[in-house]
């Protein structure tokens, strides 16, 4: 089996905040990234498939393909958005990345065709703040 | 042959912004400034490169004291900037649009305030890895 990424990026606004709570319990727990007016980052979104390569193309799968199937599915729904309002498949979550990372899996392996799997998707918040996720529980 | 020593820290904060100029409709804010325009703002993590060029303290052995530098862009800009939404939470940004360029030139201002006279200050401000201003300009 061969593994091949796709390195994508996005822009976008988001705070953490549990509308269970009050304001200064988010306070405590979420601390600046709860901020009401939001904050942003610099997103990196690296998605890994797996599978054996076509005989006839080389290929496990057309990267160019795979771009186009990030860009439609994510990218275009979180690029230069606000996360928290905007974004259909987060709505009612808690913005962090863990639950972004499994929003986006959630948007992507329905769009991939059998003959290869999704393996990996690693989300970077910042350089030094990364989630990887590989499905499941 | 000059003395000078330029000296770099680099320091980051993550903000939300958008760009929008209130003198025009917001079709007009839209055809300018595209994406970067959502009324919802999006956001970045800002990477700022602090120049400061001078000659070395002979007592020291410094241009400027980095531990000090650091303390100075951390009060003076990180407080100020990180983990905020630039045109809703930050008085420098009432009036005025919070790009890159304006973002560094802010900056500057705050630091220049800050910093031995003697020395000189340059900004260079990532907004992302692949987009950054630097001010003042020199060739």
């Amino acid at each position: 089996m061969v593994y091949i990424t796709r390195i994508e990026h996005f822009n976008a606004a988001h705070k953490l905040f549990n509308p269970k709570w009050t304001k200064e319990e988010n306070q405590v727990v979420f601390g600046k990234c709860a901020n009401e007016n939001w904050h942003g980052h610099n997103f990196e979104l690296h998605v890994t498939l797996t599978g054996s390569p076509n005989p006839e193309t080389g290929f496990v799968f057309d990267v160019k393909k795979l771009s186009g199937i990030i860009k439609e599915h994510v990218t275009e729904k979180l690029d230069h958005k606000n996360l928290n309002v905007e974004v259909d498949f987060m709505a009612d979550k808690i913005c962090s990345i863990e639950n972004l990372v499994i929003g986006i899996w959630n948007q992507l392996s329905p769009q991939l065709p059998t003959e290869v799997k999704l393996h990996a998707l690693k989300l970077y918040e910042t350089p030094r703040i990364y989630v990887e996720y590989f499905g499941g529980k | 042959m000059s003395n000078k020593f330029s000296v770099y820290r680099k320091e980051h904060f993550n903000a939300a912004h958008r760009l929008n100029n209130p003198n025009w409709d917001d079709a007009t804010n839209q055809k300018v400034f595209g994406k970067c325009n959502n009324p919802h703002y999006h956001g970045h993590n800002y990477e700022l490169i602090v120049k400061v060029v001078g000659e070395i303290n002979p007592e020291t052995g410094y241009v400027i004291d980095m531990k000090e530098l650091s303390t100075i862009i951390d009060t003076h800009v990180l407080e100020h900037f990180d983990h905020k939404n630039l045109n809703e939470d930050c008085i420098e940004f009432k009036d005025l649009n919070p790009s890159a360029e304006n973002i560094a030139l802010v900056i500057f201002q705050k630091l220049r305030n800050q910093i031995d006279s003697a020395l000189d200050l340059q900004i260079r401000l990532y907004e992302t890895e692949r987009n950054f201003v630097e001010y003042p300009h020199t060739i």
